[in-house]
């Protein structure tokens, strides 16, 4: 099934030779985003004084990252989509820019010079006396088959990505409960203690102090590993919102009595912004999304520093209880001694 | 049989004094004449559409730069925050229901099908000319209604501010007070209004035809208003269902649409689509049978494959049932259903692109001239042709997760409605306003509403595109200061377009003052429909004896 698809995104391609240069163009708006887990872990290992202020966590596990300018977030002027960072996204913004939008320009070009055509040719100084013409089988039946051609070419690439889209999680994938509030979101680790996150937009003068956009940085932003598919959980708690996150090529409704369950995978470390995309009430324009995508240890640092638990700290800590008298072991334990901290709150989660 | 003789005897006897008109009040507060309904409903369609352009520019201010400048003013000293940001929610509830309901719909249907159904299918009159009375004056409550919403509380501050979608539950438990109340009643009763205009239409293309105007020899503009009015029938009881639901959601204590008492709201974006969705099609279909009678007269050729045009528009009818849910694509739905509600919608495109194709062949070895009728179905074909591929990219279901509720999306519609649906009605209007009056309109100021109305709506919406690109979601009063050169340059495309408006509104006004008198058939031998066999303006009571269609 896969090879068809991709023969016939292929022989596309090479029909649309404008295409296929565009193909090239949009594969690679990667660099954008190539730049980014650079720059972001130049940021994340500076020193926490120089980044971001008043995170409220511990600095030693968790600074927030600083944005990459014209990744994760609209540009100035900007007419493209927004670069994409996952697997699914890329897909998407593919069929659109090498499919879909030659395929537009090229109708809407057809129509415009037919128009002209006939508005030149078909004028009364140059045409006295119309035709009578009206029926032409042939000519119909084309002008339903080919549209029904251009359909299916379209179609292909589309339900197969719709597809993907809705490829399950793995059992073991992390689970983010999302929870859309009257104004402000909610992100529950139901991994890793239950612990929750409150994100709320931050005002201008906080915004531009910690070098991020205003209407799009958020106090606490959801965190989540890089390159691991997340099991999304969305629900609202009041009245419907809507989980955006554009870089992401991810929109899911939070509706009030029902958990919508979807799988989003970012391959590239770095921070993303997204805004609620549905009407919920006065302040619907001011409940920012914010993802920031870590390595793996770095989110299990950024879970530590919340309190919350990480999957296999305690069977790592009962294995050394084990093999006490090794060495090397020892050593990781030593270095993985913050966990500790998370604990009591972890009981209390627990209670809760 | 006897009655049936008595009411001939009736209609000859008044038929010595046919032309004569009833006075003032009695013509039109409680008229039953098909003209002087659709004149009536032409009006009101104006009317409400400066109001809802007024309010589009307010919208347009609002939104030219970065940041709150106008919402704490408008909404009065002492407002909270808040309560001003819940004004820009009115707004846009207000535009798009205003537009929907009482600007398109009362001009294409009220307006034009009132006043050229009967001429084109040779009736006297529709066949319940006082329903017809009804269906009009339910209206005006309606829009007093709505417009009275916005001075009372709808939640955080004064007025209804649901989105023109009201969902629930932002409009059940989201929204304390009487606004969407006062909201929901004003569409049960444009909703009744339409429901009697749709069995009125019905009814009257079914039994009223000449003799010999068969199906298959109806007028297009008749065809398109025969569907959409089906339409109406089967779409408008749903909706009228689903408010019915949010009003005892609100009121009574049911929770068809509350989760916490076994309800769903999802349940209501699916009747509000199964209604919504055909709903745009009842607001271009009219415009299809306008433009087909506007390209054939101007190219001096019949129309191109008329029977395929026809059942187009059924296609696009019977198709813009099945489609509804591509509205709620972000709504979760499993996979299998965005699968066929994708390729559903995909469908609609080839109905579509037969008419199309349909009128540049109609225009193809015809003989044309461009007054201002023609330039503006040459501009909808060319601009229903953009919102129209715009609307394919959104058909796919993965496409749209991103452009969901975005600037795309606005970016869309309105090329289909603002510059699709709204560029008909000029049309229609220029085509036959000098029926309608009498009087000829003038040439220069329509070219030039023309002109300038193109290139501003151009201005004000292509750069939609880009921002919904760019993910700037729908329905925010503010936004990231890096939309902010789109969203500029959309308002100063605003003002281009509003002066074009200006240039119509003094064109009306110079042309019933100082308009030269029409003739019978002022666009000469391309003009084929029975209106034109009439005097303009037509007699009070028309087509006494019936003509005959060969």
């Amino acid at each position: 099934m896969t090879h068809y698809v991709k023969a016939w995104i292929l022989a596309l391609g090479l029909i649309l030779t404008p295409a296929t240069v565009m193909a090239q163009d949009a594969l690679p708006t990667a660099p954008g985003a190539e730049a980014a887990p650079v720059a972001a872990g130049v940021d994340s290992e500076a020193p926490a004084a120089e980044v971001a202020p008043a995170s409220g966590l511990d600095p030693a596990l968790y600074t927030p990252m600083k944005p990459t300018e014209g990744v994760g977030m609209p540009v100035d002027k900007g007419i493209d989509f927004q670069p994409q960072v996952s697997e699914t996204g890329k897909q998407a913004k593919w069929i659109n820019n090498v499919i879909l939008l030659p395929i537009m320009t090229v109708i809407c070009l057809v129509v415009l010079g037919l128009l002209f055509w006939v508005m030149i040719r078909f004028r009364r100084g140059a045409n006295p006396e119309p035709s009578k013409t009206t029926h032409n089988t042939f000519i119909e039946v084309v002008w339903t088959v080919v549209p029904v051609l251009i359909l299916l070419v379209i179609a292909v690439p589309s339900i197969s990505l719709l597809a993907k889209q809705f490829e399950p999680a793995p059992e073991d994938a992390l689970t983010v409960k999302i929870t859309g509030y009257q104004w402000y979101w909610g992100y529950n680790y139901p991994d890793n203690g239950d612990f929750e996150i409150i994100s709320n937009m931050l005002t201008e003068d906080e915004a531009n102090a910690r070098g991020e956009p205003f209407q799009l940085a958020v106090d606490n932003r959801m965190v989540i590993p890089v390159g691991k598919p997340v099991k999304m959980l969305i629900t609202g708690a009041d009245v419907i919102h809507s989980f955006a996150l554009p870089a992401a090529w991810f929109k899911l409704d939070a509706v009030p009595g029902r958990i919508n369950e979807k799988v989003m995978q970012i391959d590239e470390v770095g921070v993303y912004y997204g805004q609620c995309s549905e009407l919920c009430g006065a302040r619907h324009g001011f409940m920012p999304i914010t993802v920031e995508v870590l390595p793996e240890d770095k989110f299990n640092d950024w879970v530590r520093a919340n309190g919350g638990t990480v999957k296999g700290d305690e069977e790592a800590e009962t294995d050394t209880a084990e093999a006490e008298g090794d060495a090397a072991t020892a050593e990781e334990t030593a270095s993985d001694d913050t966990t500790t901290e998370g604990a009591p709150a972890d009981a209390a989660a627990a209670v809760n | 049989m006897t009655t049936i003789a008595a009411d001939g005897q009736i209609v000859d006897d008044h038929a010595h004094d046919a032309d004569h008109k009833p006075a003032f009040f009695q013509r039109w507060f409680m008229s039953t004449n098909h003209k002087d309904i659709g004149t009536l409903y032409l009006i009101f369609a104006i009317i409400a559409g400066i109001i809802g352009g007024a309010i589009s520019g307010m919208m347009r201010m609002e939104l030219a730069e970065p940041g709150i400048q106008y919402l704490s003013g408008w909404v009065g000293a002492g407002a909270s925050a808040d309560e001003a940001l819940h004004l820009w929610n009115v707004l846009i509830t207000a535009h798009g229901l205003i537009m929907v309901f009482f600007m398109v719909m009362p001009a294409m249907i009220g307006g034009f099908g009132n006043w050229f159904v009967p001429l084109m299918i040779g009736a006297p009159d529709m066949a319940f000319p006082r329903m017809n009375n009804v269906s009009f004056w339910l209206l005006i409550p309606a829009f007093l209604l709505l417009l009275g919403s916005a001075f009372v509380p709808g939640g955080t501050g004064n007025g209804a501010g649901t989105g023109w979608t009201v969902y629930a539950p932002l409009s059940t438990s989201g929204s304390v007070g009487p606004a969407v109340d006062m909201a929901i009643l004003s569409l049960h009763l444009a909703g009744a209004s339409s429901i009697l205009g749709a069995v009125n239409f019905i009814t009257t293309i079914f039994n009223m035809r000449a003799p010999g105007m068969t199906l298959h020899k109806m007028p297009l503009f008749v065809w398109s208003v025969l569907v959409t009015a089906f339409l109406l029938l089967l779409a408008l009881p749903v909706l009228a269902a689903a408010i019915t639901m949010l009003l005892t959601d609100r009121n009574f204590g049911t929770t068809f649409f509350d989760a916490a008492g076994g309800g769903d709201p999802v349940l209501y974006q699916h009747l509000f689509w199964f209604f919504g969705h055909p709903e745009v099609y009842i607001m271009i279909l009219p415009g299809f049978g306008m433009v087909s009678h506007i390209i054939s007269t101007f190219s001096r050729k019949p129309i191109f494959g008329y029977l395929g045009m026809a059942y187009a528009m059924v296609a696009i009818g019977v198709v813009g049932f099945v489609v509804w849910a591509h509205h709620m694509f972000t709504t979760g739905m499993s996979v299998n259903v965005k699968m066929y509600f994708t390729a559903a919608t995909m469908v609609i495109a080839v109905p579509t692109g037969i008419k199309i194709f349909s009128w540049i062949a109609t225009m193809w070895g015809g003989s044309m001239t461009f007054k201002t009728p023609m330039v503006w179905a040459l501009g909808f074909i060319f601009m229903f042709t953009v919102g129209g591929v715009t609307g394919v990219v959104l058909a796919n279901g993965g496409i749209d997760d991103n452009l969901h509720d975005t600037y795309y999306v606005v970016a869309h519609f309105h090329y289909v409605l603002s510059l699709g649906a709204v560029f008909s009605i000029f049309a229609g209007f220029y085509y036959w306003f000098p029926k309608m009056s009498g009087r000829m309109y003038s040439e220069l100021l329509g070219q030039l509403h023309f002109w300038i109305f193109f290139i501003g709506v151009n201005i004000l919406f292509f750069p939609m595109h880009f921002l919904g690109n760019q993910s700037m979601p729908r329905r925010y009063p503010d936004y990231p200061e890096q939309f902010a050169y789109w969203n500029e340059i959309a308002s100063i495309g605003y003002v281009v377009m509003a002066v074009g408006v200006l240039i119509f509104f003094v064109n009306i006004a110079w042309s019933l003052v100082a308009g030269r008198k029409a003739e019978a058939n002022y666009w000469g031998e391309g003009a084929t429909t029975l209106e034109w066999t009439l005097s303009s303006p037509p007699p009070f009571h028309q087509f006494e004896t019936l003509p005959q269609i060969k």
